[in-house]
């Protein structure tokens, strides 16, 4: 222990023999600990913001459908569901937030324009802050019950189909025995989405009302579910598949996009590597500082070899300095991220590319999303593979051979 | 000059490892630039690609506004004859006019409202993929056959094959209703649900009859024979369009737009990335020529006390650090060509990268295109922040005093 103290005094004050050289890797290891965070923050946060959206569209962590549904999304594919049934099994699960929905697809025609589309039929009080359209945010006013006669488009639509609040339009789809259903509605409210292409694709209806025109009873086509958290679905998965019966299918959000579920993978895959690159453009840096420190205090090394030290001292005494090094690179680098998230935490604009970014499925607001976890794995690979990298120019200085280090010029 | 190459040289190898883990550092970071550089300008391109030959092409000539709202009453004229005149001026049959209306299409089973596209049977081949992405049947021929190709998606669910007749209804140019009924005659599959579910072609005359067109269709689509001369013959269409038209020529950033836009953002977010990584490799320059210089500080004394200039000691810096870049540009670019090369012979996949490429319209694997650019800018940026680097400590030798310098150990 006693030894430990003093190889500990003898590393930190060889580190600041040459303060200039110490200085400069310092700042090469912090602007390393820096990007590495900083950026990983960011591209979570994309990966996050792009998720959160795409699931507010699915939506819903949890989904449940007929068997046949995913290969064929029409009204021949329902399944019986009573909510007074779901709300006592969801509320003895301490489930929340969830809704059962009609979704099919439709024509919506003005006097102008026809245009094919999504016709949503939801329960507006149970899908509050469960999907893409802030009620509040709705020109004129979102539905107001399930038997609501109104419909809801978004704006991009009502721009392409030339039509406004107040003014009637014609959906038309299809019922189960393949029967031309239609009916008008007036437009009661336009709303705003944070990917613009959802404001082309949905349009809103009362659900009974759309049961009515569907003539299917109370059928409906989906069942979602939202927990807490995106990334952990699984103590919600298995609370639903053990509610609803087994002729219906039950998925997770990653099964429903695969594109999504696929984001999260690269996403993880991505973040190594860029922690992994950065540490090694920063490895040469520190072996080479490592070298030249001991290649300086060759002569020194030897004496104290010579007077007995013990060549393990030596190698921890090296490997000691280079965490020293590292360790105060790393905590002044996560502070300077963490410092560098600050200002922008409620989100910067990025707008600029921001239809490009749509393209993505991705919002034009960026928010960075700093996971204790990247910063944890930041910090271990530095510290674990930085490490192995001292560990060749400590072994070479624990094995000099005494007198030839002595004499070394 | 010569004298000063040889003991530029030879100062760099007093400390072999040193250099050696200094041009390593460059070698790494320059290898890496080459391939990631080579990877992402080779997939924009196909990305470009892609996207526009599917079926948008280089450039349209629409009407104003139709290009935002699509409305069936923003058409143009006599659209025959100019595409007609166009492919005679231009001595060019990558010239194809459309039409398009939205319309119910329905089976004996089912309905669905969709995109239906007239086209120009003869001339379509050469600025679409569709037509040569048949898998069953045969694409249209004549001009004003009641036929039909669909995609893959639609048939399996509208639940018709190849033969069976399927029913259009929508409204027509003047507002009155437009009905046909149409055999299928071929069914695409590109591979992507979201184009083989929303696009349907017919021949543009039967849909100038159908749906009371007039003459007129929507758009005439144009390709260039490769993507850079599209600004030049943007240019000639423009002069070719009859006098006191109404008409505006589109080219495929204004049709597009999130195309590039998704481009810039990709460029940015990893020019950003690329930056750390040469920064890094900056600071490891500095460190390494800070110390060789430091070290020096006793020889360097003595070659001032013996009448030799700072500057000229400044230029030896440098030289040596020059000569250092030229072996880590070298070396890097050739083993990112290597690396490159390699995977442009057996392509690069990633996990998850198969469903994000689909949403692009890519193929699962990259294949990295080496250009003199993707192999160059790299390593050139590379090498310039390394001599900017090695300013600092070429310039301390002007605050060198020989008789102190001289003293030092």
């Amino acid at each position: 222990m006693h030894m430990v103290g003093i190889l500990t005094t003898l590393a930190w004050r060889n580190l600041w023999r040459n303060h200039r050289r110490t200085l400069i890797m310092l700042a090469a290891v912090i602007l390393g600990t820096w990007a590495m965070i900083f950026m990983t923050a960011l591209m979570r946060g994309m990966v996050t913001q792009m998720i959160q959206d795409g699931i507010s569209a699915l939506p819903g962590h949890i989904q449940v459908h007929h068997p046949e549904y995913r290969d064929d999304p029409s009204v021949a594919n329902l399944i019986s569901i009573s909510d007074t049934e779901l709300a006592a099994k969801f509320e003895a699960a301490d489930i929340a937030h969830w809704a059962t929905r009609v979704r099919v697809p439709a024509v919506i025609t003005s006097e102008y324009e026809s245009r094919g589309i999504t016709l949503l039929g939801v329960d507006p009080d149970r899908e509050r802050g469960l999907t893409f359209v802030d009620y509040d945010e709705v020109e004129g006013r979102f539905l107001e019950s399930t038997e609501d006669t109104g419909i809801v488009i978004g704006k991009k639509l009502a721009k392409m189909l030339n039509t406004r609040v107040g003014k009637r339009v014609v959906v038309m789809s299809q019922d189960p025995d393949n029967e031309i259903a239609d009916r008008g509605f007036r437009v009661v409210g336009l709303f705003t989405a944070n990917v613009s292409a959802f404001e082309e694709a949905f349009i809103f209806a009362g659900k009974s009302t759309t049961q009515k025109l569907l003539r299917i009873d109370d059928q409906v086509s989906e069942l979602i579910v939202f927990g807490d958290d995106y990334r952990n679905v699984e103590a919600l998965y298995d609370k639903v598949s053990a509610i609803v019966d087994s002729r219906v299918e039950v998925r997770r959000w990653f099964e429903v996009d695969a594109y999504l579920g696929a984001m999260l993978t690269i996403m993880d895959g991505f973040v190594f590597v860029w922690i992994i690159v950065i540490f090694l453009a920063l490895s040469f840096g520190l072996v080479n500082t490592l070298v030249m420190a001991v290649f300086e205090r060759v002569r020194e090394i030897g004496l104290m070899l010579a007077l007995g030290m013990k060549p393990v001292y030596i190698l921890g005494q090296i490997i000691i300095e280079s965490m020293m090094l590292l360790v105060i690179g790393l905590v002044l680098g996560t502070a300077l991220s963490w410092a560098a998230i600050q200002p922008i935490k409620d989100g910067i604009d990025i707008s600029i590319v921001g239809e490009g970014l749509d393209m993505w499925g991705m919002s034009s607001v960026l928010y960075p999303d700093l996971l204790l976890r990247d910063v944890i794995l930041a910090n271990v690979v530095v510290l674990v593979l930085g490490f192995f990298a001292s560990l060749a120019p400590a072994w070479r200085a624990a094995h000099y051979e005494p007198v030839a280090a002595l004499t070394k010029v | 000059m010569i004298l000063v190459f040889r003991l530029a040289w030879r100062n760099l190898w007093r400390h072999p490892r040193r250099t050696w883990l200094t041009i390593g550092a460059m070698m790494f970071s320059n290898m890496l630039l080459v391939f990631m550089i080579s990877l992402q300008f080779g997939m924009y391109g196909l990305m470009i690609d892609n996207s526009l030959q599917a079926f948008t092409g280089h450039m349209q000539i629409q009407a104003p506004g139709y290009k935002d709202d699509q409305r069936m009453r923003q058409t143009v004229a006599d659209i025959v004859p100019l595409s007609d005149l166009l492919r005679r001026e231009l001595g060019s049959d990558d010239i194809a006019a459309r039409a398009s209306a939205f319309a119910l299409v329905s089976s004996d089973e089912r309905s669905y409202g969709i995109a239906v596209f007239g086209v120009e049977p003869e001339f379509e081949v050469n600025v679409s993929t569709i037509p040569g992405l048949i898998g069953e049947g045969r694409y249209l021929g004549d001009n004003a056959a009641t036929e039909i190709v669909i995609g893959a998606a639609l048939a399996r669910n509208l639940r018709v094959k190849l033969g069976a007749e399927l029913t259009l209804l929508g409204s027509g140019l003047d507002g009155s209703f437009a009905a046909a009924v149409v055999t299928i005659v071929g069914i695409f599959d590109s591979g992507l649900a979201e184009i083989d579910r929303s696009i349907v072609e017919i021949p543009l005359g039967l849909f100038q009859d159908v749906f009371y067109m007039r003459g007129a269709g929507h758009l005439v689509v144009i390709n260039a024979p490769v993507i850079d001369d599209v600004a030049e013959l943007q240019i000639r269409v423009n002069a070719l369009l009859p006098a006191g038209h109404d008409l505006v020529v589109h080219d495929w950033d204004a049709l597009q737009p999130g195309l590039k836009q998704a481009i810039r953002a990709d460029i940015s977010s990893s020019f950003f990335m690329y930056g750390i990584l040469v920064i890094l490799v900056a600071f490891s320059v500095l460190n390494t020529q800070l110390m060789s210089v430091l070290e020096r500080t006793h020889e360097f004394g003595i070659v001032m006390a013996l009448g030799l200039t700072p500057g000229r000691l400044a230029w030896l810096v440098l030289l040596e650090t020059a000569i250092m870049g030229v072996l880590g540009l070298l070396l890097g670019a050739l083993l990112g060509a290597l690396v490159t090369y390699y995977f442009s012979i057996n392509g690069f996949a990633y996990p998850g990268m198969a469903e994000m490429a689909a949403k692009f319209n890519l193929p699962a694997r990259f294949f990295p295109q080496i250009t003199v650019l993707t192999l160059l800018i790299g390593p050139i940026v590379v090498y310039l922040f390394t001599m900017l680097s090695a300013l600092y400590p070429a310039l301390r030798l002007h605050r060198l005093h020989p008789v102190a310098a001289m003293r030092a150990v």
